[in-house]
């Protein structure tokens, strides 16, 4: 599930090569100086934005934070005078916002209310699993959605279309974190006919040893929450890879192609599929931020013990300065894929050079 | 073009569904009293299986599951539709504004929309929902502000192509002001695609609404599909299997959101003719 599917940027949908040509490489420089510049700047402003909305969202919407914090916890008058000297909030709004802004810079996301450490060394020891479980779940989304959808699309209105569609919708609708609760219901606890063929949560069992057992074991707790994050994304591949390439069925070049005497394959492979590939291949790195929602849903789901899982118990104190952490942190990663994202396009496509 | 709409099958299949559904939803109180979704003086016992009592068995309170799904139509429907009018409005503002200005203010309009697209939507609606008092009115606030980016970009794309066309031109020499313009001309011409937009955003609010709800974002004395499975999980219904707890809700979210999504497909169909030619 995602709240809203990333629309695709201006400089994915270029205008159709005029020559016909499925690619046409250009000698010279691939990202022109200026291009990387801009791209990178619009990356720092959006990151400030990052940072001021952080600043907002924490410290000016929940009027008093330590209140917030609280919440349902007897805190007497000193407690609370003393927690808002610890997070610095009994000072002026405007010195809070200097301190705050100094301390993101140097790579200071606070320390956290409730496990009393460093945001940010909590954070560093939970990101790995998150890109180990959202690394995996993309590649294997990716690579099915993108196959299947170009499938699809060459034989639209075939009944293997509309079965993969109509899958792909459904999975579209489905709430991820119902989908996970389904799955360990089926596979982990096991229901009927069905044993407990996987373990409910967890990245690994304690009392396993030897390389292999610890492998066997390690997967066997991957499967569940990877195919949850992969329902999530498979269907967003899908549906735009198909909708790409429908857009290029049209084309004069395919024509052309085919009053060559081109194989069929040959004119999906050779000439529609690669000029249909760049929107992919950016949603890929757009659904980046889908692909953290997700997480948070799975990791809480099957207590992957990652960022998701962090975020969701910040979430539940609530923990405001882990939450401002984790906020700061998950735009951040976004940012910065996208930025790898526009750098790369040019390299991919030639046609985004001219824009 | 209702003609059109209406030979497109799985969008006709959608749209009933979705009739049927808020008619029940609308005429829930008639059949189901506030004593049979009473926590504390529930009809039957906890978690029990379907029988021919309760057809799709209890929940943890003891309420039949068949009145606790269908009353949950009401909160998520309800949530989703304003959310969704939330988001189209602001989209359909920012959309016009920054096709019919254009410049810079257009530039930096689409620049924060394009930032919103980027961002990780969940956790700005999670952390959002969690700073301002959990109930209803915040997640509408959460889903409605972090959700109208796509309609905003659509809209201007078409504010754009309108913007293009003679009349509007004309409508300009006849000293027609920005408010004429925008109101009287583009808006009813960018109206049909807001519709669509609205429809597959009424979808995301809806799977969005269950999501912040399972998250304990929501009010959790209202009744609505999220809430219940999010009950559902604290007692445990997952490890005792007990399946008609967990299926009726979440099985209606996903008709619902699908059912939305279709027509939603089905709309854009109809009112794009290339799309329509391809398919």
């Amino acid at each position: 599930m995602s709240i809203s599917l990333p629309a695709l940027p201006d400089a994915a949908t270029p205008p159709p090569p005029p020559d016909g040509a499925a690619v046409v490489r250009r000698r010279g420089l691939a990202i022109s100086p200026r291009y990387a510049a801009g791209r990178i700047g619009g990356a720092a402003v959006s990151m400030l934005a990052v940072v001021f909305i952080g600043f907002f969202l924490f410290r000016i919407v929940p009027g008093d934070p330590v209140r917030a914090m609280t919440r349902g916890r007897p805190v007497d008058a000193d407690q609370l005078a003393a927690l808002r000297h610890q997070f610095g909030i009994d000072k002026p709004l405007l010195s809070q916002f200097a301190d705050y802004a100094s301390r993101v810079a140097r790579g200071d996301l606070g320390t956290s209310y409730q496990y009393k450490s460093s945001v940010s060394a909590l954070i560093g020891s939970h990101v790995w699993p998150t890109v180990y479980l959202v690394g995996t779940a993309t590649v294997i989304a990716a690579v099915l959605g993108i196959r299947i959808g170009i499938r699809s699309a060459w034989r639209h209105g075939s009944r293997a279309d509309r079965a993969n569609s109509g899958i792909a919708l459904v999975l579209w609708s489905m709430p991820t974190f119902w989908l996970g609760l389904i799955l360990i219901v089926v596979f982990s606890v096991g229901f009927g006919p069905i044993p407990g063929l996987f373990p409910t949560g967890g990245m690994s069992a304690p009392d396993v040893h030897g390389f292999f057992p610890v492998v066997w074991d390690h997967l066997r707790h991957l499967v569940l929450p990877c195919l949850t994050l992969v329902a999530v994304l498979y269907a967003q591949y899908l549906l735009t890879m198909r909708a790409t390439l429908l857009e290029e069925l049209g084309a004069d070049y395919l024509t052309t192609a085919r009053a060559k005497g081109l194989r069929d394959d040959d004119v999906r492979r050779r000439h529609a599929v690669p000029n249909a590939m760049l929107p992919a291949v950016t949603l890929v790195f757009l659904n980046l931020g889908t692909a953290v929602s997700g997480s948070i849903l799975a990791e809480t789901i099957f207590s992957w013990p990652g960022l998701g899982s962090l975020f969701y118990e910040a979430l539940t104190v609530p923990d405001l300065p882990l939450l401002e952490g984790l906020f700061i942190f998950f735009a951040a990663a976004v940012i910065v894929m996208n930025l790898l994202a526009e750098l790369l396009y040019p390299i991919l496509d030639p046609r985004v050079r001219t824009t | 073009m209702i003609a059109d709409f209406r030979r497109l099958r799985a969008g006709m299949a959608g749209l009933a569904f979705l009739v049927l559904t808020a008619l029940v939803a609308v005429a829930a109180p008639l059949f189901i009293s506030g004593h049979d979704l009473s926590a504390a003086f529930a009809p039957g016992a906890p978690r029990q299986a379907p029988s021919s009592d309760f057809l799709l068995g209890t929940d943890a309170f003891g309420r039949s599951m068949v009145d606790v799904t269908i009353w949950g139509a009401r909160i998520s429907l309800t949530v989703g539709l304003l959310a969704t009018l939330l988001a189209v409005g602001i989209g359909a503002l920012v959309g016009i504004t920054a096709g019919h200005f254009g410049g810079w203010a257009g530039t930096v309009l689409m620049r924060v929309t394009d930032w919103f697209v980027v961002l990780p939507v969940l956790v700005l609606a999670t952390a959002l929902a969690s700073v301002l008092s959990p109930g209803m009115g915040t997640v509408v606030v959460a889903i409605g502000v972090t959700s109208w980016p796509r309609t905003a970009r659509v809209v201007r794309a078409q504010t754009l192509s309108v913007e293009a066309r003679p009349y509007i031109e004309r409508a300009k020499a006849l000293g027609g002001g920005h408010g004429h313009v925008m109101g009287r001309h583009i808006l009813p011409n960018v109206m049909p695609l807001m519709l669509a937009q609205a429809t597959l955003t009424v979808s995301e609010a809806i799977l969005a609404e269950a999501t912040l709800a399972f998250l304990g974002l929501s009010d959790p004395t209202k009744v609505s599909w999220g809430t219940t499975l999010q009950l559902a999980r604290q007692v445990g219904a997952v490890s005792a299997d007990d399946w008609w707890i967990l299926l009726p809700p979440g099985l209606a979210i996903v008709a619902v959101a699908l059912a939305f999504t279709v027509v939603g497909r089905a709309l854009e169909q109809v009112l794009n003719p290339r799309l329509q030619e391809l398919m």
